[in-house]
């Protein structure tokens, strides 16, 4: 039957040759090649859950009056939009669930790649041959961002209202043709009634298209080029040790998706998370307190608010530097100097040969400590975001924080700098990877007769006196003995 | 005493709690069953594994059993909802997943990597075939392809007009105005238009153009001052009868409706970047991002004692633009 299933598939799409090739293709055994399947995981429940809220959600800024199971709010006049978030909310079946669900979804795939994109970055992944890898995975980052953001905004609540009113502001910031982009994103002057149904298309069709054929692409990358791997026992340049695809890593992989997808779903029961309906419908002259965006737009938020008030008018023309340099420079060239880290560092240190082998974040000082020093400026913009909760919490005054801010974006990175250089130049050579260091050996504690105590290290086990195992091609059988009697 | 009588005593002692005689360690005894000890399973105790195994699935089944069972009657309970299919889930995945770690020859397997590149006779027949094949018969290639080209780069652009140009309308002077006029009478946000007792000093609130109530520009924000006869910048003098002086709601910085009023300090603040507006000095900014003041709206009473503007602002109001001079 099998036999029969596999001859018929075989014939017609000739799998066998290749197949095996790909059920033997193997995967190293480290913890932090899960992040990116994290990512990879959450992407596939933000289009499952997704689909299920295009299915309800309408993309309409017409008004309406709401006669929903909400009670709070209804007689209210409202978009559609809002409207139809809150039915989802409240009168679609597991629709709460689906909607949080989706929202947590999100921020866990943008922060599982941010993390995964840290891991590449400190173990110097993205090395030749892999720098297209690296400008992909970047590019998703990006996009990952933006079409969160515009996701967010589609409910048309009051927060996410003042978010598009800011898009438009930065848009509009651009020297030049700013306020034409603006207008044709928004098909007029704000706020217009396009911006909602163009947000919609690009948030469930455009972007999820492109952000799909990227992670397909990054993940045939991934295949041509195989796994990195850290240094070990047996590991060289010319091969990749781990476990093989089939069984093993199908199975684990597979189980890791079901958990990522568990954890998102009890999440999206459990914590609730942008609750709209406590924020009410957008209108554009109604502003709630303490607005913050999702955390992933928490740097330019940041940015925008340490930025000092530098416009330039003269000339007959005006440059709003405290928009255009937080809102647009600052991401636009975060982006492209990711891009082109690769060629940077290859231009600097000279190295142009292949890498395959990963290397230890501390054999590597003046990398990681620029890392952590660029990391810290994003993390200290990210807490810029806060500089009103801040001072409410701390009972300081506004001023005082934010000032703390434009003073603290500079010196915190360079610390971070300095302190990270010097804990490589302490660590360097330290530890040997793990794979190579002995078992940790408990003592084993013995009384005399007399009342006196010895002590002698334990025992080995057998495993620990037996050298590391080489490894060795996967076999196609697994033969067994009789496991009954051993 | 001998290291090797210590070495006996201990594993005597050890192998108690081991339980070894109910099961075998296949990590001990290594390749003992298995040709090859890369073959032996990751887990010491397969079978106590595999109950463990068998023991997660039946939860996982039972948590979607119950999160059907909900749904079935009625669902609405999200918290539960999310409980059931999240434990299910996990379950059944860290099943899975176990299985895969600690049944599963246990390695270390390799695999050979090959290099990417061609050898450089491979190279050079690819660059061959690539370039050679073109030479065939056509003798002004550059040229033709030079003109394909621009045909194609001129079709590109062409072809982009449609999906930017008609996106929208061109600004034009749209943002240098709003709908305010000489004499709007001001309303609130369901219309109503303002009287000029309508405010106690110290109060605030957001007023629209009559016949624009709700709108996104020209919403202003009306504040009552203490002075009757307050001006706010010199040249102003008129501007603020019997102390309601009246300011642009919309954000110099970033365009969020400036809704904070500090009655004490008399200042408005914009709650998405702080910045902070001084009320009785001409909306200056006093603090934060925002570059510029707030424009002014010059009010008037008329003579059924309705505040009214006397012409619309003399400024674009929000953020900066370009073409704003």
């Amino acid at each position: 039957m099998i036999d029969q299933a596999l001859n018929w598939v075989d014939e017609r799409l000739g799998v066998s040759k290749s197949g095996k090739k790909f059920l033997d293709k193997i995967f190293p055994d480290h913890w932090s090649f899960m992040l990116g399947e994290i990512a990879l995981y959450s992407f596939i429940v933000l289009v499952l859950t997704g689909v299920f809220l295009t299915l309800y959600y309408v993309p309409s800024t017409k008004e309406v009056i709401y006669h929903g199971r909400y009670l709070p709010l209804v007689g209210q006049r409202m978009s559609e939009a809002y409207a139809s978030t809150v039915h989802i909310s409240f009168g679609v079946r597991v629709g709460l669930l689906m909607r949080q669900t989706h929202h947590w979804a999100a921020d866990v795939f943008i922060a599982a790649i941010a993390v995964h994109m840290i891991r590449v970055f400190f173990t110097g992944a993205y090395r030749k041959p892999r720098e297209l890898n690296w400008i992909i995975g970047v590019t998703l980052l990006m996009l990952a961002i933006v079409n969160g953001f515009i996701g967010y905004s589609l409910p048309d609540d009051l927060i996410s209202g003042t978010g598009i009113r800011i898009a438009f502001s930065i848009t509009e910031s651009v020297p030049v043709v700013g306020s034409y982009l603006a207008f044709f994103l928004f098909g007029g002057n704000y706020p217009g009634t396009a911006v909602i149904p163009r947000f919609f298309i690009l948030h469930v069709l455009i972007l999820p298209a492109i952000i799909a054929i990227l992670i397909g692409a990054h993940m045939g990358l991934l295949i041509r080029h195989k796994h990195t791997q850290f240094p070990g026992p047996g590991r060289s340049e010319d091969n990749v040790v781990g476990s093989p695809l089939w069984p093993n890593f199908a199975a684990k992989t597979t189980g890791f998706q079901l958990i990522v997808f568990g954890a998102l779903f009890a999440l999206g029961g459990l914590v609730q998370i942008n609750p709209i309906w406590q924020f009410g419908p957008y209108l554009p002259y109604k502003v709630s307190y303490a607005v913050q965006p999702d955390w992933y737009m928490g740097w330019l938020d940041g940015a925008l608010r340490i930025m000092p008030s530098w416009e330039f008018a003269g000339f007959g023309h005006t440059i709003p530097f405290e928009v255009f340099l937080p809102g647009v420079v600052l991401p636009a060239v975060t982006t492209l100097f990711f891009f082109a880290w690769p060629f940077i560092e290859e231009r600097f240190t000279g190295d142009h040969a292949l890498h395959h082998l990963l290397d230890r974040p501390r054999d590597r000082p003046l990398r990681t400590s620029f890392g952590a020093a660029v990391l810290a400026f994003y993390v200290v913009l990210f807490g810029a975001s806060s500089t009103d909760v801040i001072a409410n919490f701390f009972h300081i005054t506004l001023n005082t924080v934010l000032w703390s801010f434009r003073f603290l974006v500079v010196i915190i990175p360079v610390v971070v700098g300095i302190v990270t250089n010097r804990i490589c130049h302490d660590l360097a050579g330290t530890a040997r990877p793990r794979e190579a260091r002995p078992r940790r050996m408990p003592n084993v504690i013995v009384r005399s007769d007399e009342g006196g105590y010895e002590t002698y290290p334990a025992p080995l086990y057998p495993e620990d006196e037996t050298p590391e195992l080489k490894p060795e091609p996967v076999p196609v059988r697994i033969e067994q003995g009789d496991l009954s009697n051993g | 005493m001998t290291d090797g009588e210590r070495f006996a005593d201990v594993q005597g002692s050890t192998d108690i709690s081991d339980s070894a005689e109910m099961s075998i360690d296949y990590r001990r005894e290594g390749g003992d069953s298995f040709p090859d000890p890369r073959l032996a399973p990751a887990a010491r105790h397969p079978e106590k594994v595999e109950r463990v195994i068998l023991a997660l699935f039946i939860i996982g089944l039972l948590g979607f059993a119950a999160f059907g069972a909900l749904y079935w009657h009625g669902g609405r309970q999200p918290q539960l909802e999310g409980v059931f299919i999240g434990v299910g889930l996990m379950s059944l995945g860290f099943g899975l997943s176990s299985w895969g770690k600690y049944l599963m020859p246990r390695g270390p397997f390799v695999e050979e990597r090959h290099p990417l590149a061609g050898e450089p006779q491979a190279q050079e027949v690819f660059k061959e075939a690539l370039l050679g094949r073109g030479e065939y018969v056509v003798k002004r290639r550059g040229f033709l392809v030079g003109v394909m080209g621009l045909a194609t780069t001129v079709f590109a652009i062409v072809a982009a007009f449609p999906f930017i140009r008609s996106l929208g309308p061109t600004p034009g002077d749209t943002l240098d105005k709003t709908s305010w006029k000489r004499g709007s009478r001001l309303v609130t946000a369901d219309g109503r238009p303002v009287r000029a007792d309508a405010l106690e000093v110290g109060g605030i609130l957001t007023v629209f153009p009559e016949g624009h109530a709700g709108s996104a520009i020209a919403q202003t924000v009306l504040i009552r001052a203490a002075d009757v006869s307050i001006t706010t910048k010199p040249g102003r003098e008129s501007w603020a009868p019997r102390g309601y002086i009246a300011y642009s709601k919309v954000c110099t910085h970033a365009g969020c409706p400036v809704g904070l009023y500090q009655e004490q300090t008399q200042q408005l603040l914009c709650p998405c970047h702080q910045s902070l507006f001084d009320v009785l000095n001409g909306a200056q900014p006093v603090f934060g991002p925002a570059p510029r003041p707030l424009p002014q709206l010059p009010l008037m009473i008329d003579s059924e004692g309705f505040l009214r503007a006397q012409r619309g602002y003399e400024v674009p109001i929000g953020p900066g633009f370009w073409s704003r001079s």
